[in-house]
């Protein structure tokens, strides 16, 4: 070895072995839980609806993200408005996916975990609170979820807390439907909003 | 700011590098996790447009040091280590021309140097400005890093 370049290149490549991450990840998140430095642990799954994000904080399920939300943006928006502590960590939110699972494949009719709705506040968390009581299979209409939430009039504000529900699925937004039983808007798409409905009517 | 995630997939390799250098391939592991969680724990209040690469490669030399300290203080090895390299307490020296662990072996500026600028890979401006000294401070430091490793690499040759 004469060169400094030579040097450099084997300090470089002696460290630089290739290593597999993931366990070291893995170890990260689970001691930054237990240390209590995770504000947000989160993981992604498969299902019908495609490539979903699941995130949750200590107090519960926090975000559900679609796919076509773009779920590096959804994660950069959780950094700024909960803690950019932030780290995939699948075995917080394991639960979760396994529910999702179950009812999509028809088997689950409830959802039971903890939500942490501090993405929404005043009306809009008022009516989120409402939607989670619309039972499976059954709808609502905008005007029905303004006034059980307190303001009758307040139909298009029902709408926009509907469509920006930051837990979709598991607080059942997809519930609620225009009086004149059309679908209207949807996080994850009118057409992820008819499979659902269609899925839960066949149950 | 960031998610952690982010910092964590595009700076892990380097903060691996550095613990490497410093440790060897088997001590890196508990480097790496240290560096990361003390990060994790600061980051929050890490300021805007700081420098993410320069600020964990400081915590991973940090916990590197800590590391070897904390080997010789085991039964086998002992002595005063405030004014040697911390590589003179590093156990033995790498073998078959290994330049794992050899970074320790260099006095502090020329260490924290070639760390910053071949490691991390930070351009020398920035180097100078972690270490709080002129840039051709900076590059002195580091050439004069290498120069030693080299030597050392050569008497294992031998």
């Amino acid at each position: 070895m004469n060169t400094d370049r030579e040097v450099i290149d084997g300090l470089t490549l002696a460290c630089d072995e290739p290593t597999d991450y993931a366990p070291l990840r893995a170890r990260l998140a689970d001691r930054a839980a237990a240390d209590g430095l995770l504000d947000v642990a989160y993981r992604t799954m498969d299902s019908p609806a495609g490539t979903l994000l699941l995130a949750a904080t200590p107090a519960g399920l926090v975000r559900v993200a679609f796919d076509r939300e773009n779920h590096d943006d959804v994660l950069v928006e959780l950094a700024g408005a909960v803690s950019p502590r932030i780290l995939r960590s699948p075995r917080v939110v394991d639960d979760v996916a396994r529910q999702l699972d179950e009812y999509f494949a028809g088997r689950r009719r409830r959802f039971d975990v903890p939500v942490d709705l501090q993405l929404a506040r005043g009306f809009r968390r008022a009516v989120l609170e409402h939607l989670r009581e619309i039972p499976y299979g059954a709808t609502e209409s905008y005007t029905a979820v303004a006034r059980a939430a307190g303001s009758p009039r307040a139909v298009r504000a029902a709408g926009s807390a509907c469509a920006t529900n930051p837990v979709p699925l598991v607080v059942p937004c997809h519930r609620v439907v225009r009086s004149d039983g059309t679908y209207g808007q949807y996080r994850g798409g009118p057409e992820v909003k008819h499979a659902l409905l269609t899925l839960e009517r066949a149950g | 700011m960031q998610p952690f995630e982010a910092v964590v997939a595009e700076q892990g390799p380097m903060v691996m590098r550095i613990c490497r250098a410093l440790l060897g391939p088997v001590e890196a592991d508990d480097a790496w996790s240290e560096t990361f969680l003390a990060a994790l724990r600061g980051y929050p209040d890490l300021r805007p447009g700081s420098n993410v690469a320069g600020w964990l490669a400081t915590i991973a030399h940090h916990k590197g040091i800590d590391q070897l300290r904390a080997r010789a203080r085991r039964p086998e090895a002992a002595g005063d280590l405030a004014d040697r390299p911390a590589g003179a307490v590093a156990g033995p020296e790498p073998a078959d021309g290994e330049l794992h662990g050899a970074l320790a072996g260099l006095p502090a500026k020329q260490r924290l140097a070639v760390m910053y600028r071949y490691l991390a890979d930070l351009p020398y401006a920035e180097v100078a400005a972690l270490l709080e000294c002129s840039e051709a401070a900076a590059r002195r430091n580091a050439s004069d890093g290498i120069a030693r490793l080299r030597r050392h690499y050569r008497k294992d040759e031998s």
